[in-house]
């Protein structure tokens, strides 16, 4: 292989290449979701809820499946109908939030066992469930893009209609409650946009990549700054620049081994949003005599 | 129903709710049900790099449970635990997804490390499940006074000299066992499931924690063994009426508290009283 300028870092066909243009768009719509998101997953203490939509959803996904319908409509309603359970069983209290996010996502495992099961021995498709957990970005039909973005504007349409009740209830429950802030309320729809957008990442780019960029770029912009604003700006900044350098890699990485078998997208985002995390960790931990001060709200 | 292979399922079920029982009381008093999630989740990636390299999958389960404990214990430090846990698992899962590009036949050993498979576990296989278990079992009886004093009075326990830290890393390492005991059993979905809503209901029932977790204990042999049954006579997957069975105890703990929570109000009040807590859970809940 010949190499020349700029083609030692882009390989031949990066920027011809239709699935990938596609993976670069779809990546850069939900890093801005889970930016929005991730802030206040990460500021909520809601990173298991965050995570548990998407095997939630895997359960809706398969359920549509089976009933023929398409499979990111069963992902939004099952993720909204246990964003509801989760509130009835008390996620909004902290001591039951980890609890009641667990119930929920013990109930959905069982239903996905079951359609899985029914899905799998009515068509054999065992690799549904891998499909479902690890994703496959470079494998997306052009057709989703006008749904992502609609399901994208509606989720962050939500948080920021709430972002200032989302800010205050997060920071100061009981000054909020002073103020005359709905908490419940503006905790159901937080959920609600959360559901929104994990079921939109995690059926796009799968369950770990949803995770991954939801609360890893988030957790290192909190690191950053204070002020909610920028941390939304700077998680939004790291969740494209990994997606975008991961996605690169990937397609890179077809030409590093002689078997020619590419890497996949999702081990180097992974591992980039960890390597960021931990490098801005290591020096914000430095400069700070006292790290845990620079925590936001509540801590568990 | 109880014929030779179906023996092996029930001996081994039983080892793991068992252990699920117990472990799962101090997952839920803990706050630690992402944890419980994050490192069976993650294990199995270990599972699909010892498939890679040609070694046991134990081995490779248990490295990475390991490995995921650690990370989750010393990023813990700096963030709350529900980032280090988010992290640690999305880092292993990552892994995971590289090693799976790496191998070729995966799809049918993966579902099974998801699902379990409980019906096909042999005696010899039984052994070290029942050797993983006693570990598990005599290392939370060891822990069991920090355990119990760091998540239910955590300034007592520390005025009385138990670290915290070295505690969550103790109680994060049993779960990193429970996990290598039970996936290949049950799967990395249902262990899930049993150290949860058994441990979820009991709440419902008693304030007191001793009490709590011997009802954990029977909750969750009644879900395992159940859902098994009703699998075996119907056909359709154990993991499901272990899910349903786990949700319907739940919602009938929680109708049940709330019932009498009505009905002895002036109880309550006392109850209120000596916890600082609004919760109806009163006590060992705050």
């Amino acid at each position: 292989m010949t190499h020349t300028g700029a083609s030692w870092i882009f390989e031949p066909g990066f920027f011809s290449s239709g699935p990938v243009h596609l993976a670069l768009i779809v990546g850069a719509t939900t890093a801005c979701v889970s930016g929005v998101s991730g802030i206040f997953t990460v500021v909520r203490g809601q990173s298991f809820a965050g995570h548990a939509f998407s095997d939630i959803g895997a359960a809706g996904g398969s359920a549509a499946f089976l009933l023929g319908t398409s499979p990111l409509f069963g992902f939004v309603v099952m993720n909204l109908v246990a964003a509801g359970g989760m509130d009835l069983i008390g996620v909004q209290r902290r001591r039951s939030r980890d609890v009641a996010t667990g119930v929920v996502l013990g109930a959905a495992l069982g239903l996905a066992a079951l359609f899985l099961y029914l899905g799998t021995t009515s068509s054999s498709t065992t690799g549904a469930t891998i499909s479902v957990l690890f994703g496959d970005i470079f494998a997306l039909p052009p057709s989703i893009v006008p749904v992502i973005v609609i399901l994208s504007v509606l989720s962050v349409g939500v948080s920021l209609v709430l972002y200032r009740p989302l800010i205050l209830s997060s920071l100061s429950p009981d000054l909020s409650t002073a103020r005359g802030v709905p908490l419940r309320l503006t905790g159901v729809g937080f959920l609600a946009s959360l559901a929104l957008a994990v079921s939109l990442s995690a059926i796009t780019i799968g369950a770990i990549l949803s995770t991954a960029l939801l609360i890893g770029p988030a957790a290192t912009a909190v690191r950053i700054t204070r002020r909610t604003g920028f941390a939304i700006l700077f998680a939004i900044l790291i969740a494209a620049f990994t997606t975008w350098l991961g996605v690169l890699l990937a397609y890179d990485s077809y030409y590093w081994t002689p078997s020619h078998r590419a890497w996949p997208v999702s081990f180097f985002i992974v591992s980039l949003i960890f390597m960021l995390y931990v490098a801005v960790e290591v020096v914000t931990g430095r400069v700070r005599a006292s790290p845990k001060n620079g925590e936001p709200g509540e801590t568990t | 129903m109880f014929s030779a292979f179906m023996i092996n399922a029930w001996e081994a079920s039983t080892i793991v709710a068992l252990i699920a029982g117990i472990v799962g009381f101090f997952t839920v008093l803990r706050g630690a049900s992402f944890a419980a999630h994050a490192l069976p989740n993650g294990a199995f990636a270990g599972a699909a790099g010892a498939s890679l390299v040609g070694i046991s999958t134990v081995l490779g389960l248990g490295v990475f449970a390991v490995m995921g404990a650690i990370i989750i214990a010393s990023l813990g430090h700096r963030v709350r635990s529900d980032v280090a846990t988010a992290l640690a698992m999305v880092v292993m899962l990552g892994l995971g997804a590289l090693f799976l590009s790496m191998t070729t036949e995966y799809a049918p050993q993966i579902y099974s490390l998801l699902f379990g498979e409980i019906l096909g576990i042999s005696s010899t296989a039984l052994v070290p499940t029942a050797a993983m278990g006693a570990v598990c079992a005599v290392a939370i009886f060891g822990l069991y006074r920090p355990l119990m004093l760091s998540s239910l009075v955590p300034d007592t326990a520390e005025a009385r000299g138990i670290s915290a830290v070295r505690t969550e890393i103790g109680f994060l390492l049993v779960l990193a066992l429970v996990t290598t005991m039970a996936v290949p059993v049950v799967g990395t979905l249902l262990i899930f499931s049993l150290l949860v809503s058994p441990a979820a209901t009991a709440r419902s029932f008693t304030k007191r924690p001793g009490a709590a977790m011997g009802i954990s204990v029977a909750f969750a042999l009644t879900t395992v063994w159940a859902a098994i049954a009703v699998s075996y006579v119907t056909g359709l997957p154990i993991g499901f009426f272990v899910g349903a069975i786990g949700a319907v105890l739940y919602s009938a703990g929680r109708a049940w508290a709330s019932w009498r929570q009505g009905a002895r109000t002036t109880h309550r009040k006392a109850d209120r009283m000596a916890s600082s807590s609004p919760s109806p859970r009163g006590r060992w809940t705050s």
